[in-house]
């Protein structure tokens, strides 16, 4: 007896890919309640530690006078991280309800099944990207110009992506929205432990040493050039390899717990 | 209120703050918020911003860990309050507290049954902030007797908190609702001086926490670490906590008695 392999055509995987990623979208417009904390808390958070701690953008070696300029990057990349926590618990709610055992029948390839979901992540987090923007300039941010707004934006999205693929992988391991906390958790760590406040060498000895390891240290810099200086490729190509590196590592990941998902 | 009474409401009481107690740690998401985030934040601001201490205007300190330890146990304590929010929402929910209401014990007993558990877990998470922060370096300037005013404004602060939140809890009935005001939490958070000396805040923020009853009990709490025990800072706490209590209290009366009327 031998086993026939159904090959799948790339229109089917594509279709799919993008009615998971529609279905991501559509979320924003059902489930507005669930999409207004992912917008309101990067933006709250910039508002509320600019008029903390904006003055220490009065210590000697800060590298700008506008703390607020400064902090933008790093609530660009807080909403990529909420964008994508949003993403895990959708799916895990997917998995409780017992929708994703649907999915999982369908003769697609599964890493299709993911793609739509972690895309939608990146379009998603436009919404934020969008008000935090319009709020910072608001607020005196300096204007980046459009090369500026691009490389961020972009990135953001390649990182909302990476994010997605982090949270998506703990909604298959632990199948419940209770690891909600631990989503979010890991997203806080890896964007607040970075020269997110300060300068690298105005941080303290500890977190001077957890940032220079931490490869989104290099991502950061790279959201961040265009709203404190210029926009140059030494600044922005570390992170690019960051996010390249993320991105595949994260998403085998993923992939991988999907394979696993069921046995 | 007979003698007899009053001990079968207290039994309830007591009954109902173990129930919650349990039940928060048992489900990681009720506690996650409480411990992980707050000191995920102390550990980001402190090593962050810890230069800060160096800006003229900024008061003698040990460390800054010192400093940011009150505002991580006020953040603990107002999660704390909205957890305890969510858990009686969740109550309500599945007709749990409704049940309860039918029983032969004060409506008001059942309430202050979640919100003894509340004021439980915020002082276990004030022992933790504490500890960390004397492991990390922090010292208590008035001593035992320090920690243990500090201890006993955490537990009335979140006490306080719960109230609220129950107010909140009992009007709504749905734990997606009580959930969204954990941004407004951080709102309060940032327009206080939770995290920074108040003459070193920027405008609008300066203003507002200079009236903000928030700062007198972050001051209180702050008081025995950076210095000696002074009545007049813990007075004033006690006043800021008795502020957020009276809130508290009449819009759960009044939030009780409109659900009773209108079932």
């Amino acid at each position: 007896m031998s086993t026939q392999v159904q090959v799948v055509p790339a229109s089917t995987a594509g279709a799919m890919i993008w009615s998971l990623m529609k279905r991501g979208l559509n979320e924003v417009l059902r489930v507005p309640g669930a999409a207004v904390p992912g917008m309101l808390a990067p933006t709250i958070f910039l508002l509320g530690l600019t008029a903390v701690f904006g003055n220490i953008k009065e210590l000697p070696g800060y590298p700008t006078d506008s703390f607020i300029s400064f902090m933008v990057p790093v609530s660009y990349l807080q909403a990529a991280g909420f964008s994508g926590a949003a993403t895990g618990v959708n799916l895990a709610r997917d998995i409780e309800l017992g929708w994703f055992d649907r999915l999982m029948v369908l003769p697609v390839p599964r890493w299709a099944l993911l793609a739509g979901t972690i895309l939608s992540a990146s379009l998603r987090v436009l919404l934020p990207f969008s008000l935090l923007t319009i709020v910072a300039l608001i607020f005196g941010a300096q204007w980046p110009g459009v090369g500026g707004i691009v490389v961020a934006f972009t990135i953001g999205m390649i990182f909302a992506a990476i994010m997605a693929c982090w949270t998506v992988s703990l909604a298959l391991i632990f199948k419940t929205q209770s690891a909600a906390p631990l989503m979010q958790a890991g997203t806080f760590i890896l964007v607040l432990f970075t020269a997110a406040y300060a300068p690298l060498e105005l941080l303290a000895g500890w977190l001077h040493d957890v940032a220079v390891i931490n490869p989104v240290n290099h991502v950061l810099t790279a959201v961040r050039q265009g709203f404190i200086g210029g926009i140059t490729w030494g600044d922005t190509w570390p992170g690019l390899v960051v996010l390249l590196g993320m991105l595949v590592g994260f998403a085998a990941i993923a992939v991988n717990q999907l394979l696993k998902f069921g046995k | 209120m007979t003698t007899a009474a009053l001990a079968t409401n207290g039994r309830a009481t007591v009954s109902l703050a173990k129930r919650g107690l349990r039940q928060a740690l048992r489900r990681p998401q009720f506690l996650a918020p409480l411990v992980i985030f707050p000191s995920l934040m102390l550990a980001a601001n402190t090593g962050g911003a810890g230069r800060a201490t160096e800006l003229p205007g900024f008061p003698e300190v040990h460390g800054f860990l010192d400093f940011e330890l009150a505002g991580a146990m006020m953040q603990s304590t107002m999660l704390a309050g909205v957890s305890g929010g969510i858990a009686l929402a969740l109550d309500f929910e599945i007709g749990f507290i409704d049940r309860l209401f039918a029983a032969p014990v004060s409506r008001y007993s059942i309430i202050a049954g979640r919100v003894g558990a509340t004021s439980v877990l915020g002082v276990m998470t004030g022992i933790w902030f504490l500890a960390g922060g004397l492991v990390f370096g922090a010292q208590i300037q008035a001593g035992v007797p320090g920690a243990m005013v500090i201890l006993a404004l955490v537990w009335l602060a979140a006490a306080a908190f719960a109230l609220l939140a129950s107010a909140l809890a009992i009007a709504a009935s749905k734990a997606s609702v009580v959930q969204g005001i954990f941004p407004i939490v951080f709102v309060i958070m940032f327009l206080s001086t939770a995290f920074f000396p108040l003459n070193l805040l920027l405008e609008p923020a300066k203003t507002v926490a200079n009236v903000n009853p928030l700062s007198w009990i972050a001051d209180g709490m702050r008081g025995p670490i950076i210095g000696e025990l002074e009545l007049g800072t813990v007075a004033k706490a006690v006043a800021g906590i008795a502020i957020v209590a009276a809130i508290g209290f009449a819009l759960t009366g009044l939030t009780l008695r409109r659900r009773m009327r209108t079932g």
